[in-house]
């Protein structure tokens, strides 16, 4: 009887309903994902397509020279690209031993009353506004570096060769320790995060072993996050390249190559918020896109390289079997 | 009552190789005595919770000590007290004294690494380093200490895996991480790690509560082949693998020590009513 039979296929046929949720579910963050990249490749099209008239006249010279002279319609990025990459390598270096020290120090050591005061004040610097954390850069970093740092640096590092010439205050280095601070509480708080997933149960391996607290720490924690906090950095650096506000108003802002890091520079960040305004020529604002282009392509290599990195350290910690 | 205490200490030829450094020489006559824990009126805290209530017990030398008792009766909390391991829980509080041979091991200037070197602990889930290789793992505790000598942590690397039944399953692959072998032959690995600083005691949590029958039986093996050489003080909830490895037997109901002696005394003509009702599986 083909009625029956009929029914007892429709009962058959019942439990699809997950499956269709299931792949649903699939579709939906599938296309999720896709929306993201989509974006990221959008802005790059724009991005381009907002400068191809300055590509087209300048091509790879817009990379490597460093002339940047609106009035004779001359545009060479180097000297920008060099301040951004200088500025977030010195942030960098300043803010990561910080953040994990620090993170280290409010998950393995801290008295347990001190860590959330101590972790929420650490977040709430990430909560001043960029011209805010400007303004302090300019009339209380600037004059103390100037007075006390800057001049003892000098002194003794001055051979290098990184610290020499005329003291300004608005410089380099004042541009890559006040993104030092915008960045400290990034890596700190994703650090800690990563630092508290460790499982105790590692932590009490090593002590078992009558390891002391620092040496619990290198072999128990260090080891087992160390791809975690090295994702914490890539995030910073990410952040660093693209900081543009407080960076501004302590950097001084004149694009040349200097090896003091005394002298002012420029990033690429800066001149785009800069002189967006006074672009008048079209080719000076495809000039300022192209900017942006190159800012953007950075930001893409430097995540691009952490991937690849962070690859490394995957195959030689092994943490997967063989 | 002692009597397979002493038997034991005779020296056996079974494995010259493995023949153990002897950190404490003792004579028979002192094996039959010694105590390696001597714990007196211990208490123990948890913020406002007691979780160990007044227990006094001698844990003796060169012999297997099972622990047994019901769940949260305070078994893991007393045993890491022996390595002073329960100081890494915040607001715990130990009151009595416990004499490691004799000293205190709570005394003002006494170091918790350094107890914890001489009184090594396995736990109930095998804990390898993830990022470390076999060999890395077994020999991280000697790097602690400062060995650097390769051939001394060769020789250790060998002896240490061959006491925890190991060395033949993973010689061959001692550069693979220390993850990448089964849930036994980890835990087997964590003991081997823990044997490689040769403690004078090992403490174990329930170290075959997460392993299979086979993995179980062959540590049991391995746990009995090592009592030896080592003071070994064993938390269990399996009442046959108590009688099967173990020496003497206590017995711990809500923070109280019920009754300790003898395992086939306890097992077979217990004293305390409790005893009997737990191991007769009255109650659980
Ligand atoms: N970190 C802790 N903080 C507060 N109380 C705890 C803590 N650890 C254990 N306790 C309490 O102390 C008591 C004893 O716990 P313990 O872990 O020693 O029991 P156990 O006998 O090992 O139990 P199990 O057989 O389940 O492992 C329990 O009542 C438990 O609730
Ligand atoms: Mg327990």
């Amino acid at each position: 009887m083909p009625a029956v039979e009929g029914r007892a296929h429709a009962k058959l046929e019942v439990p699809p309903p997950s499956r269709f949720a299931d792949k649903a579910f699939e579709w939906l963050t599938l296309a999720m994902a896709l929306a993201v990249v989509l974006l990221v490749i959008l802005v790059g099209w724009q991005l381009a397509r907002g400068s191809s008239a300055a590509i087209q006249k300048f091509g790879f010279h817009f990379l490597a020279t460093s002339t940047w002279d609106p009035v004779a319609e001359q545009f060479g990025a180097l000297p920008f690209i060099y301040g951004t990459v200088v500025s977030s390598l010195i942030a960098l270096l300043i803010a990561v031993p910080l953040s994990i020290a620090t993170a280290i120090y409010l998950t393995e050591l801290a008295p347990l009353w001190i860590r959330q005061p101590l972790t929420s004040l650490i977040e709430m610097l990430a909560a001043i506004p960029s011209v805010i954390l400007g303004l302090w850069g300019i009339f209380v970093m600037i004059p103390f570096l100037r007075d006390y740092p800057f001049p003892f640096l000098k002194k003794y590092l001055g051979w290098s060769g990184l610290f020499t010439g005329p003291i300004y205050g608005v410089s380099m280095l004042a541009g890559g320790i006040i993104i030092a601070i915008m960045i400290l509480p990034i890596i700190t708080s994703v650090s800690r995060e990563i630092l508290r997933s460790v499982p105790n149960l590692q932590r009490e391996a090593a002590y078992a072993l009558g390891a002391t607290r620092w040496e619990v720490t290198r072999i128990a924690v260090l080891s087992y996050a160390k791809r975690g906090l090295f994702g914490a950095v890539i995030l910073g650096l990410g952040r660093a390249l693209g900081e543009t506000m407080a960076v501004t108003m302590v950097i001084g802002n004149t694009p040349q190559i200097a090896t003091s890091l005394f002298a002012p520079g420029y990033t690429l960040a800066s001149v785009i918020a800069n002189e967006f305004t006074e672009a008048t020529t079209d080719l000076y604002l495809e000039a300022l896109f192209e900017i942006g282009l190159v800012l953007f392509g950075i930001t893409i290599l430097a995540n691009l390289i952490g991937q690849l990195l962070l690859r490394t350290l995957k195959t030689s910690s092994g943490t997967r079997g063989a | 009552m002692a009597v397979n205490t002493m038997s034991s200490s005779t020296p056996t030829s079974q494995s010259g190789a493995m023949n153990p450094t002897p950190t404490s020489p003792a004579t028979a006559a002192e094996l039959v005595t010694a105590n390696a824990f001597a714990v007196k009126d211990l208490s123990i805290w948890y913020g406002e919770k007691q979780a160990i209530k007044n227990i006094s017990i001698d844990i003796p030398v060169m012999a297997i000590t099972a622990i047994i008792g019901p769940s949260g009766c305070g078994k893991s909390t007393f045993i890491r007290c022996l390595n002073r391991m329960h100081e890494l829980v915040p607001r715990t509080r130990v009151e009595g004294k416990i004499l490691f041979h004799g000293e205190d091991l709570y005394a003002a200037g006494s170091d918790p690494a350094m107890v914890r070197r001489r009184v090594g602990m396995v736990f109930q889930k095998s804990n390898p380093f993830p990022t470390m290789s076999i060999e890395e793992n077994v020999l991280v505790g000697l790097r602690l200490n400062g060995v650097r000598n390769r051939q001394v942590l060769n020789e250790r690397l060998e002896k240490s895996l061959r006491r925890a039944a190991l060395w033949d399953e993973v010689k061959n692959d001692l550069k693979k991480p220390g993850m990448s072998i089964s849930g036994g032959q980890q835990q087997r690995l964590c003991i081997a790690r823990a044997l490689a600083v040769e403690p004078e005691v090992l403490l174990m949590d329930e170290p075959c509560s997460a392993l299979d029958p086979i993995a179980t039986a062959k540590i049991e093996e391995l746990i009995r082949e090592l009592r030896d050489q080592y003071t070994i003080v064993i938390v269990t909830h399996n009442m046959q693998q108590a009688s099967r490895v173990s020496d003497r037997t206590a017995f711990f109901y809500v923070g109280e020590l019920i009754e300790f002696g003898d395992t086939a005394q306890l097992f077979n003509r217990p004293r305390e009513r409790q005893t009997e009702d737990y191991i007769t599986g009255r109650f659980g």
